[in-house]
């Protein structure tokens, strides 16, 4: 039943970075996902602190916040102080992930979040905390709840908004030009990035949700010329990464989300090799 | 305070080994960062710091020892390969230059994380130093591996100097290194090298996330206050060193306090006060100087009005009442007390009760306007083709910017002369 | 008066009044005063870095100006956005993008879509009309990554169609494509202009300038001339558009640049 958890927390992870991660790659923000994935630190660790304990809800509005404020900072930075577009990423997220590193230690003594788990995460606890109905059943865990929530909102986000979505990556000037903002999708899009991070961190950890959004949608790119299909294949790579990266941890005593990871990593250079021999 | 006495008279001779070493990391890496940043390919030190992590834990894995200079030859293999990986996936397929980045970094480090966990797992005592790559601990730098970090962050820096010109041009205009011969191949992998080995060695500080900081934020910051790369250098250097130094005295003077975050946070307030404050280029110097140019332009139009209240009535020192003023041109009351105080302080008006009248300084300067925003509105007409009848608001901006050597010129272009394009005269 | 070369018409489908945009504070297109008359092939004519895209893109809202306006049809683009199509250059976007050409032609259809809503039949049918206008009907599954470049430029071309509007702008539609393209691609705009919709072009190409534009603008930073394509595609208002820069104007540029001034106070 654990690993039945387990590897059900990772799909979900692993799906809705793929979805996000498509458009991430399409809209060559990769990096900012990357910024963001690091930079909601501080917003959780201040959103514990507001609200005295985990609560979900809080941290997810603290991430969601920290999260366009590092998508703003960036752009700030780039464009009125007209610093490079990968330094800018590069000095936001060092400086807010610094931050977050600080709060956390300066509260370690009272809290249970500490760098480690932010880092690598872990989903082996997924089945321990449990959520219950009013008669004290156990409903199930707690993160797949969450997650479940989060995945829906993405789902249901891009399949409403599909067509601007679209449009907005493609083309910019021309998403403008027919009266559509770019800026809001850019920036919707981005909270999204923010949310799931923050649902998955205590699962995955921060830095592998990069890799959940990155690596599976680039071995989609590289074998499909459909975005529809793009978005299909990424999450079933996302599937399969979470299933066999659970039986390659439990193979090896691993971390389960190092192992998803290095699964991914594999089905990007199976992409890749066979792209290449195809030429 | 004794603190801080007892620190840097360095009364524990362990408190100098840690302060010389931090320095150094952080100095090498600065520089390094230098060059990666004009190259704009800064991110290119986040892949690597990640990268680094499955090579220290295979080579523990091979050689079962933490001795430094296993890891570094495992850490500086896979650091190398990150960079291979990411250039082979932007040659080779559709993928951008984004994504390839961010996929070799986070799969790395992701392998990483699973062997790291394997060797815990695996019960083996002797690794727990291993993670003080992923975190970093200043304090922890002692005896053999301070050694090691040493002579590696010398290494680097002799590197620099000693390829400094080439390194310049490759960064700056690798099309040109080419053409005059340059072996950029070779060179290009030397500054990998010392970049991987910069980052190998400051990981140790500041731990891998954070390293990406050590190598951006200082050349960042330091690209505000200069456009020379050498002078970049020397500030990069600085900035890295300072951090150094308050990174090893907080693990010296809070050791519960993590050393690296603070001193990433140290650099990125410098880099933060550098964006807004960086004379030139800060975003709030940017701001105050247009906002002081937006004052010179209320001070200048202002004498251009007395200067044209005088031209109507042939009489340029009469005094001049307030609402004269604001019938020639509307200035709100605020800035006519503002602009008029200021003239007041420079000596161009004098004041009498409620009327003002122009001083000689006064009277040339708003001459010298008028005569400024004519010209321009005759070239407007001539050579731009504007209708004279838009030529106004522009004439009103650029009349402020000219030069006396551009009023030469343009005196010269347009032949000298008398009136504009709304027969008005020109004065000498 | 020199300005005579810039001819204002009666009841113009375009108007730009007193038109100046900066980058980075620096002046690319200095006081822009013309209008276009209804139904016209129009080519925007000048030297590269003239600012000629800078002005359509001004045109349409995607760069800010310091200062002027800019009519169409008598409206703000705001109030007229359905009428207008805009054709951005090639190169602009990314041409690996997952997509096939009937999603990007489909495009065109959004802006009369509006929010939750996707396209319908009909919409599938304007798009295969324009393809099929552009010779491309064939091609709708096809992949953008695998188009040549004159495909793609007629794909955009499409995609402009579908939108059904009556005045067209489009960047550089003829750089770097086959001849048969360019020959189909005039054909199309010529049948457009015949039942009176206004056609602008951003061209670089002198040669065919007299076959295909009823009426040119020269411009290099400021407008040179702007009229009747006999009365100002002369040999001396060439040299004026292409004998370089006006150093006085570029230097005065700079100067702006240097001090952060806006190229003009909005009041």
């Amino acid at each position: 039943m654990d690993a039945f958890w387990i590897i059900l927390t990772g799909s979900l992870v692993a799906v809705s970075c793929a979805i996000l991660g498509s458009f991430l790659i399409l809209r060559k923000m990769s990096m900012v996902g990357d910024a963001i994935s690091h930079s909601v630190l501080p917003g959780i660790v201040i959103a514990f602190f507001i609200a005295g304990s985990m609560q979900s809800i809080w941290m997810l509005v603290g991430a969601g916040i920290l999260g366009i404020l590092t998508t703003f900072l960036i752009e700030f930075f780039h464009q009125k102080g007209r610093l490079q577009t990968d330094a800018s990423i590069g000095v936001t997220f060092t400086w807010l992930f610094a931050l977050g590193v600080i709060l956390v230690t300066y509260y370690a003594g009272n809290a249970h979040i500490d760098q480690d788990c932010i880092l690598h995460g872990e989903i082996a606890y997924v089945p321990i905390d449990l959520i219950y109905d009013s008669n004290g059943n156990a409903i199930g865990p707690k993160a797949v709840i969450i997650l479940s929530f989060v995945l829906g909102l993405i789902l249901l986000f891009v399949v409403l908004f599909y067509k601007e979505l679209f449009i907005t990556t493609f083309d910019a000037s021309f998403a403008k030009v027919v009266g559509i903002s770019t800026n809001k999708w850019h920036y919707a899009l981005m909270g999204l990035v923010s949310l799931t991070t923050v649902a998955s961190f205590e699962s995955v950890g921060a830095i592998l949700v990069v890799a959940l959004l990155i690596a599976p949608a680039a071995a989609a790119y590289l074998i499909t010329n459909q975005l529809k299909v793009m978005l299909l294949l990424s999450s079933a790579f996302g599937i399969l990464s979470a299933f066999f990266g659970y039986w390659l941890s439990y193979l090896v005593d691993g971390s389960i989300a190092g192992a998803m990871v290095t699964v991914a990593g594999i089905i990007f250079a199976i992409c890749y090799f066979i792209v290449r021999f195809k030429k | 305070m004794e603190t801080l006495i007892e620190f840097f008279t360095f009364q524990y001779p362990n408190i100098k080994y840690v302060v010389f070493g931090t320095i150094l990391l952080s100095i090498s890496s600065a520089v390094v960062g230098c060059f990666t940043f004009i190259k704009k390919k800064s991110l290119v030190g986040d892949v690597i710091s990640h990268a680094v992590l499955p090579g220290i834990c295979l080579s523990f894995l091979a050689t079962g020892s933490k001795d430094p200079f296993f890891l570094i030859i495992g850490a500086f293999i896979s650091g190398w390969l990150s960079i291979l990986v990411m250039d082979a996936i932007i040659q080779n397929t559709k993928i951008k230059e984004d994504a390839a980045t961010g996929l070799s970094l986070s799969v790395f480090f992701g392998v990483g994380i699973l062997l790291m966990t394997y060797i815990q797992h695996s019960g083996n005592a002797s690794q727990s130093g291993l993670d003080t790559f992923l975190f970093g601990k200043a304090a922890a730098l002692v005896g053999k591996d301070l050694l090691a970090f040493s002579i590696i962050a010398v290494i680097v820096l002799l590197t620099v100097l000693l390829f400094y010109k080439e390194f310049k041009l490759i960064s700056f205009d690798p099309q040109f290194a080419k053409v005059i011969g340059l072996p950029i191949r070779r060179l290009e992998m030397i500054l990998t090298s010392i970049t991987v080995l910069a980052v190998v060695t400051g990981i140790q500080a500041v731990g891998v996330v954070l390293m990406a900081a050590m190598l951006i934020t200082p050349a960042a910051a330091a690209r505000f206050w200069t456009n020379r790369l050498s002078r970049m250098i020397l500030l990069s250097s600085a900035f890295g060193a300072f951090s150094g130094i308050s990174g090893a005295f907080i693990s010296y003077s809070a050791p519960s306090m993590p050393t690296g975050p603070w001193m990433v946070m140290i650099l990125s307030v410098i880099a933060l006060v550098s964006f807004f404050f960086a004379p030139g280029k800060g975003i709030l110097i940017r701001q105050w100087r247009r906002f002081s140019i937006r004052r010179q332009l209320l001070e200048e139009n202002l004498l251009k009005t007395f200067y044209r209240i005088g031209e109507n009535s042939g009489e340029h020192f009469n005094t001049v009442a307030i609402d004269d003023l604001q019938l020639v041109r509307n200035f709100s009351p605020a800035q006519l007390t503002k602009g008029l105080r200021k003239l007041l302080v420079n000596g161009y008006v004098s004041r009498n009760n409620n009327s003002w009248f122009l001083t000689n300084e006064g009277f040339e300067k708003g001459k010298r306007i008028t005569r400024l925003h004519r010209l321009w509105e005759l070239y407007l007409t001539k050579y731009l083709r504007i209708a004279p009848d838009h030529v106004h608001e522009d004439a009103d901006t650029i009349e402020h910017v000219i030069t006396p050597e551009l009023e030469a010129r343009l005196e010269k272009l347009l032949e000298y002369p008398t009136s504009d394009p709304h027969h008005s005269e020109i004065p000498k | 008066m020199s300005n005579s070369f810039v001819k204002q018409v009666d009841n113009p489908v375009l108007e730009i009044h007193d038109l100046t945009v900066s980058y980075d504070k620096k002046p690319v297109l200095w006081g822009i005063d013309l209008s276009i008359p209804a139904g016209s092939i129009c080519g925007i004519i000048g030297p590269n870095g003239a600012g000629k895209s800078t002005l359509i893109k001004a045109i349409m809202d995607l760069v800010d100006m310091n200062s002027g306006y800019v009519k169409l049809f008598d409206q703000t683009l705001d109030e007229v956005r359905k009428r207008v199509s805009y054709v951005p250059q090639r190169e602009s976007v990314d041409w690996d993008f997952p997509a096939s050409v009937l999603d990007v032609v489909l495009m065109g259809r959004y802006a009369n879509l509006g929010l939750f809503k996707n396209p319908r039949k009909a919409d599938k049918e304007a798009a295969m009309k324009a393809l099929e206008m552009v010779g491309m009907d064939k091609y709708s599954k096809r992949q953008i990554s695998q188009l040549s470049g004159g495909q793609q430029q007629r794909v955009f071309l499409a995609r402009a169609l579908t939108q059904n509007a009556d005045i067209y702008f489009l960047d550089e539609p003829f750089a770097g494509v086959d001849a048969a393209t360019e020959k189909a691609i005039f054909k199309i705009l010529q049948n457009l202009s015949k039942e009176g919709k206004t056609i602008i072009v951003v061209h670089h190409d002198l040669q065919s300038v007299e076959t295909y534009f009823e009426w040119v603008i020269l411009l290099n930073l400021r407008l040179v001339a702007s009229g009747p394509t006999p009365e100002v595609f002369t040999p001396s208002l060439l040299e004026e558009t292409y004998g370089g820069k006006l150093t006085l104007l570029t230097e005065v540029g700079e100067l702006v640049q240097q001090g952060e001034f806006k190229a003009r106070e909005k009041q």
